[in-house]
């Protein structure tokens, strides 16, 4: 694309609002929280993320959170909400995810690129790690409706890690699921089991969240196959909306390496654009 | 209810409020202005802007920190050609009050940057950043040395031409940054942006190894803020006619007044926008308040009003 073209849309839907919490369910390891955010909803795709504030008024935690769109909503009963998938791992989301019905937090979105979707009806494969998963279930729906097959990959370390929601698995034509102890599914490193699925599905494009690591690995499977693959990326963030420069990673863009930003040109990016081994994104930024 | 004089001035640049980005915290402009008209703050102080393009520092470039945070960036950015063709003319063209921060590798480098942007229009000042913490060599820190430091404000001063504001920013990493500024004044500046981040580190118990990809980083938010405050309040006190854009943790009215108070001509904010986009404008409107609850009705009359005889 275009790079003024592009710049001219940076955080183009986002809006800074004070959004109700109108759910928070505790499921497995993670919470379901929903969130009432008016007009944003319309402008959700499936790879958007928001930015939240935590820790309240006084807190030392100066820094938004970012967590992956799970769902959005444009016209539900109480208006337009988005769904979070949030594993309560530091004081950050520990924060968000004590907090009540009825508690408001400074929320900003929606933030990032989304997946891209395929122009004509293809065989897609939608692969997560752990809580990764929260952004595919929309992604897949959305690829169901444009006619395409979706073949969907679930892994995590344990059995209670797999975030799999039944509303989510409608649009699925099949569901694979992999621990690494054995506890559901295939017993192993999700990774093992995509190259056979592959093959029995015909996949043509991966899409991919999850930790860099598996995103790498997978990668590494798409190249191989010469797979389309779409990954959403985490790095860490200070600001969500372009402005601190933090949560960059390194990218082959034409001859050059630049270290774009995965809250800007991300989270959802070209696997096969990224320098995934750190060396070599060594290498190549110091030279 | 009474009415305030919100504008200040740097050296001959007048600015209809006192409320600046801090350089480096809003990037080139164009994200925040999805949140909040440009114009309606006193200036947008650019990313410290190089003679080339720059990948910066590898990742992690980030860690929180109590009331702060570290950041590794390593001067990320365009350099100064596509910055002139690409950011100043978006600035201009949304009515920003644009003050371009500079940094060069070595003294040579700020002249031939002082050079390209001494006939662009729309200019209001140069920061000239001689205190960027995350640099290979901790010898490129001009701003640690008084030698240094004026070598590279003399500089731009002989390739700037008389027009524009030459603003220097400092370290706070200095046994005597009453001393620095003596020598970056005695070489012709106009203005000093007090503070910049100051070095520190964090180690990830996981890996039992520095946290950042560049090992160490700046610190910059709530918890540098009395630093910054005793900082401009020693160099007001020594060089009460220079002005100071503070900045230095600033993340609402009260904290920018104690900054006015010492002795800050301009308050630029930073590591707040990375929490809260609008946090420019709430501190502006907040400062506002504090300064007419207080009776003022002329900004200027605040700027060091810590340093008055308490009577």
């Amino acid at each position: 694309m275009d790079e003024k073209l592009n710049q001219l849309k940076i955080n183009k839907n986002a809006k800074q609002i004070k959004a109700e919490i109108i759910s928070n369910k505790k499921v497995g390891p993670y919470h379901h929280m929903v969130f009432a955010v008016g007009d944003i909803a319309l402008s959700v795709r499936p790879g958007n993320f928001v930015a939240i504030s935590v820790g309240g008024e006084n807190s030392a935690s100066i820094l938004r959170r970012a967590f992956a769109i799970y769902r959005a909503i444009d016209k539900g009963l109480l208006g337009g909400t988005v769904e979070l998938v949030v594993a309560p791992h530091g004081s950050g989301s520990k924060w968000l995810c004590s907090l009540n019905v009825g508690d408001f937090v400074d929320l900003i979105g929606p933030l990032g690129t989304a997946f891209g979707i395929p122009t004509t009806p293809a065989n897609t494969m939608l692969i997560g790690g752990g809580y990764g998963s929260a952004p595919l279930f929309a992604l897949a729906e959305l690829l169901k409706n444009r006619g395409c097959r979706v073949d969907m990959v679930l892994g995590a370390s344990t059995a209670s890690k797999i975030y799999a929601p039944l509303e989510g698995k409608r649009s699925v034509s099949s569901l694979t699921l992999s621990t690494d102890d054995g506890t559901a599914g295939v017993h192993g490193q999700i990774t093992e089991s995509i190259p056979r699925l592959i093959r029995e599905f015909n996949t043509e494009v991966i899409y991919s969240c999850g930790p860099m690591s598996m995103l790498s690995s997978i990668n590494k499977i798409a190249q191989d196959f010469d797979l389309v693959h779409q990954c959403s990326v985490e790095e860490s963030m200070a600001c969500g909306i372009g402005v601190c420069m933090t949560c960059v990673v390194p990218v082959r863009v034409e001859d050059e390496i630049k270290m774009l930003r995965t809250c800007i040109d991300g989270p959802v990016m070209d696997g096969a654009k990224i320098i995934w081994d750190k060396e070599s994104a060594i290498e190549a930024i110091t030279k | 209810m009474s009415t305030l004089d919100f504008s200040t001035k740097i050296a001959s640049k007048r600015f209809s409020n006192p409320i600046f980005t801090a350089s480096g915290c809003a990037s080139s402009g164009q994200e925040l202005s999805q949140f909040f008209q440009l114009s309606e703050i006193g200036a947008v102080v650019t990313k410290s802007i190089m003679t080339k393009a720059r990948n910066g520092r590898i990742t992690p470039r980030m860690a929180e920190t109590p009331s702060g945070m570290l950041n590794s960036i390593g001067l990320q950015g365009p350099g100064i050609d596509v910055f002139l063709e690409r950011d100043i003319p978006w600035l201009v063209e949304n009515n920003a009050k644009v003050i371009v921060s500079i940094a060069g590798e070595n003294v040579d480098e700020y002249g031939v940057l002082a050079r390209r942007l001494r006939s662009v229009q729309g200019i209001s000042a140069i920061e000239v950043n001689i205190s960027c913490p995350n640099v290979e060599n901790r010898g490129q820190v001009f701003a640690c040395h008084p030698d240094t430091a004026s070598a590279a404000i003399e500089s731009v001063r002989r390739n700037i031409g008389g027009e524009l504001p030459i603003i220097a920013k400092l370290s706070p990493d200095v046994t005597d940054i009453v001393e620095i500024a003596r020598s970056v004044i005695n070489a012709g500046v106009d203005g000093l942006a007090l503070i910049n981040t100051l070095l520190g580190m964090v180690i990830d118990l996981n890996t039992m190894q520095p946290k950042l990809g560049g090992k160490t980083g700046g610190l910059s938010g709530p918890a540098i803020r009395p630093v910054a405050v005793r900082a401009i309040y020693q160099v007001h006190q020594m060089f009460p006619n220079t002005p100071i854009v503070g900045m230095g943790g600033v993340s609402n009215g009260r904290d920018a007044l104690e900054l006015v108070l010492a002795g800050a001509s301009a308050v630029s904010v930073g590591t707040a926008t990375f929490g809260d986009p609008t946090a420019v404008i709430k501190i502006r409107d907040e400062l506002q308040m504090l300064l007419l609850e207080r009776g003022f009705n002329d900004f200027r009359d605040a700027i060091g009003f810590a340093h008055r005889a308490s009577s």
